[in-house]
């Protein structure tokens, strides 16, 4: 029974990296590294605690569909502004990706510890957290008949349809990325900006969308944490440092979404692990979350070692486009 | 060389595929095309010839649409057209098959040739594929559409970039010295895909500077010269001399002093080195030499004949077989410089200055200012933790103020400064190391009129030191004003060292395109099949 619950537990921690790394994978592959994921989702958490915040205070009896869109709406809304603003700066200004991102992480994180803080006073609440069940309720409804279907049921139809339908995102970019034209032409402005624009591809339109939607996908792991995972409870810095996990899975899962799904029910394993280990001290368990890493770092290792091209990130990531001008 | 097939084209009455009228461009004040005119029909192969910077790609890159030219006008069969940009180039049904190839490395070759196209219907990998393949199939070409770019040879990507112009259905396509990547036998495969493309009424226009490439396999030649038309002749009607004369001109007078040298002594004796790239190929083939004091030494040859990797073997930037022998003037002792590291030689008491051709990547730094670029040279000096500043900055000032830099400061990031005076702070630096051997390789490129005497004059002046200087160049009437001897090298080889006070251009230009016995062979076969 321990182990059904512990496999439970790993999907839903696992349900925000994999939001985080698909919409890192997406970003990544125009050639855009977003450290400013985990800023990222911190927002879409916030937004979507916003707007339910708002329509909490606005009204009694929530609508179940209003309920769920509106924070919905504001999350990505969030989102999709800080992956405008990391467009604009690296893609129009050609600012340094790296300075840029982690610049947004720590703008996002400390939007959210801002309006979280607000939103506490206003709520008139003594500590910095915001409880927003209500919503949450409707956030976390799930497939009714799962009980009865035992361990099964319990491990996979337990789940919430934001959790589902990370899954299904992830399967989707999968498909776009390998399969479709948009997709080949994607994965050429990464590696090979010169050449895509070379064959007519509009670089800098694709860089633009392909961080928003990333932006917005993984803003969507904000919103799952602390409507779902946290049932409604937004605290400050409580998202910790999942952001740096989704990164971590990408590597992990070689800049493909679809092996980010596995990926990131191990990490979430892994994260959560000493919860299931009797008798650990608080710094054993340190040592416990420090895993994922761990794991990260010794795979990185071994793909560099093995030196497939297909494992390596896009050759252009990290690099500003510039045409040749003459 | 005169097959009779050949020269029954050109008197057709047919329209021509392409024709320029008049095409004029400038890149500031460089004039890189000046009243070129070209025409060539369907059918028919067309080769390009020119020394290098005689303005060859310039003009076939504004046929396919990446400069738009200042003057002039282009007719695709006829039609007058303005083509704006590579896709305007498409719709004209123009194709360029670039000297560096553009492609995705990670991707195979269908998704390659596919990139940014928007066929109607669904996207389909599989349909592709099956295209390349006919398209492969009824030219002759040999490609796997499946393979990765990553996995190819360079001649595969070279087919990889034919193909995407013909899948895209060009009509006339351009090639930028397609052969200068290739071995023999390659190139001998491309030759007769491109002659199975004529056949089929494709208009083939190809840039080279191969004089025996262009006998063998075109048509019509037109020779530009220093951007302007040297006249367009047919294949079958012309000769290696008659097409040398026409690519290098006539003589220009340029006015450089050249003192006599004074007591010569052998400085730098290289004897029989040879390298290899990564792939295998031979880029440096028996080279044995010896440069003098108080002499110039001219190296003549196509642009990547070898000159780099020469320049770089004797720095200690290159790994080569063979002997470097260093002979000291202070010590008489003789050393050999091979395999050493340029620390290593410095410390041997070897007083060697390069001024590479990559300014700004191997030169100097472009972010650093002038005081801090000339301290690259000299940081290990002094005994404090502490860098001495003092004397490189009056060392920059010197510089600025003896050789007329222009710039606000010795502050000034050189990557801001023009090319002249990038180049000046270089080579006053390298000189200001009071060189025994200084080394330059096409230390005027780029720069205007009097910025190069600047450099030709402080060369002049460094001889009449008593330094052995080494100068790569590629003005032909240049290299014979200034140097005391020439050495000509051809694909990494040594076509022969002259006096540079009797030779004459043709007989330079002659050694630089000559070929090498290998590619007598295939221009043999070539003739023959």
């Amino acid at each position: 029974m321990m182990l059904v619950s512990f496999l439970q537990r790993a999907i839903m921690q696992g349900i925000p990296l994999l939001y985080g790394s698909t919409g890192e994978i997406v970003t990544e592959k125009s050639g855009n590294l977003n450290l400013g994921i985990p800023g990222i989702m911190y927002v879409g958490g916030i937004g979507g605690v916003i707007g339910a915040f708002l329509y909490e205070q606005h009204t009694d009896s929530l609508n179940p569909v209003l309920a769920v869109l509106i924070p919905l709406f504001c999350s990505m809304l969030g989102s999709f502004l800080m992956g405008l603003i990391y467009s604009f700066l690296t893609v129009t200004l050609r600012a340094n990706q790296n300075v840029t991102g982690l610049a947004l992480t720590t703008f996002g994180v400390g939007i959210g510890n801002f309006f979280g803080g607000s939103l506490a006073k206003l709520a008139g609440s003594d500590i910095p957290s915001i409880n927003l069940t209500k919503t949450s309720k409707y956030f976390r409804t799930s497939f009714s008949g799962a009980k009865d279907l035992g361990w099964f049921g319990q491990i996979f139809l337990s789940h919430s349809f934001l959790a589902y339908a990370a899954i299904l995102i992830a399967i989707i970019t999968s498909f776009v990325l390998s399969h479709t034209r948009v997709g080949l032409q994607l994965r050429a402005v990464g590696e090979n900006p010169a050449t895509a624009d070379a064959a007519g591809i509009r670089v800098g339109r694709y860089k633009y969308f392909a961080t928003c939607i990333g932006s917005v996908i993984a803003g969507l792991g904000g919103l799952y944490y602390v409507m779902d995972y946290a049932n409604g409870v937004w605290s400050n810095d409580g998202f910790g440092d999942r952001g740096w996990l989704a990164i971590a899975l990408v590597i992990f899962a070689v800049w493909r979404p679809n092996i980010s799904i596995f990926g990131s029910i191990l990490f979430g394993g892994l994260y959560i692990v000493h919860m299931y280990i009797q008798n650990l001290d608080v710094s054993g368990q340190e040592l416990f979350k420090m895993l994922p890493y761990v794991v990260t770092i010794l795979f990185l290792i071994v793909i560099s070692m093995r030196r497939k091209k297909e494992a390596q990130p896009p050759a252009h990531l990290g690099l500003p486009y510039f045409r040749e001008e003459r | 060389m005169s097959e009779p097939t050949v020269t029954e084209k050109p008197e057709k009455p047919e329209i021509p595929a392409i024709r320029l009228e008049h095409i004029t461009k400038r890149f500031g004040e460089v004039v890189a095309n000046d009243d070129v005119n070209l025409t060539v029909y369907h059918g028919q192969i067309l080769s390009i010839l020119g020394e290098n910077g005689s303005g060859k790609t310039t003009l076939m890159n504004m046929i396919s649409g990446i400069y738009f030219p200042d003057h002039g006008k282009i007719y695709v069969d006829g039609q007058e057209v303005v083509i704006r940009s590579p896709k305007d180039a498409f719709q004209c049904k123009i194709g360029m098959i670039h000297q560096h190839f553009k492609l995705v490395d990670i991707f195979t070759a269908t998704e390659n040739i596919v990139l940014g196209l928007n066929e109607k219907g669904r996207f389909s990998l599989r349909r592709a594929a099956e295209r390349v393949r006919e398209i492969s199939a009824k030219y002759g070409f040999e490609l796997d559409p499946n393979k990765k770019i990553y996995e190819m040879s360079v001649s595969e990507k070279q087919t990889v970039e034919i193909i995407k112009v013909l899948y895209r259905g060009a009509d006339i396509l351009i090639l930028d010295e397609p052969t200068a990547v290739l071995t023999p036998q390659e190139t001998q495969k491309l030759f007769a895909v491109l002659r199975n493309m004529r056949d089929s009424g494709k208009a083939i226009i190809i840039i080279t500077h191969k004089l025996h490439e262009v006998l063998s396999l075109s048509d019509q030649v037109t020779v530009l010269c220093k951007g302007k038309n040297a006249g367009t002749v047919q294949t079958a009607e012309t000769n290696e001399e008659q097409l040398t004369e026409m690519m290098v001109g006539r003589k220009v007078t340029l006015n450089i002093d050249r003192s006599e040298p004074v007591n010569p002594v052998d400085r730098l004796m290289v004897q029989g080195i040879s390298c290899k790239n990564r792939e295998g190929t031979e880029l440096l083939h028996d080279i044995s030499f010896t440069a003098r004091s108080g002499e110039i030494l001219g190296i003549a040859g196509i642009a990547g004949s070898g000159q780099r990797e020469l320049l770089e073997a004797i720095a200690g930037l290159q790994h080569v077989d063979g002997q470097i022998l260093y002979h000291n003037p202070k010590t008489d002792q003789i050393d050999d410089l091979r395999d050493k590291t340029p620390v290593q030689i410095r410390e041997l008491g070897v007083r060697l200055s390069f001024v590479p051709e990559d300014r700004l990547g191997m030169g100097l730094v472009g972010n650093m200012d002038i005081v801090d670029n000339v301290m690259l040279r000299s940081y290990r000096k002094g005994k404090s933790i502490f860098l001495e500043r003092k004397a490189p900055k009056s060392l920059a000032e010197k510089i600025i103020r003896d050789l007329e830099v222009v710039t606000p400061s010795a502050a000034t990031p050189v990557r801001r400064l023009s090319g002249g005076n990038v180049q000046k702070v270089l080579v006053g630096r390298e000189i200001a190391a009071s060189p025994t051997v200084l080394m330059a390789a096409y230390p005027v490129r780029g720069l205007d009129i009097n910025a190069s005497f600047t450099i030709y004059h402080l060369l002049n002046e460094q001889k009449e030191h008593g330094t052995a200087v080494i100068f790569v160049g590629e003005d032909l009437d240049v290299l014979l004003e200034l140097s005391d001897r020439i050495m000509v090298i051809s694909s990494g080889r040594i076509a022969g060292i002259v006096d540079a006070r009797t030779a004459t251009k043709e007989q330079i230009g002659l050694m630089m395109t000559k070929n090498t016995k290998v590619q007598t062979q295939e221009g043999g076969a070539a003739d023959a099949g």
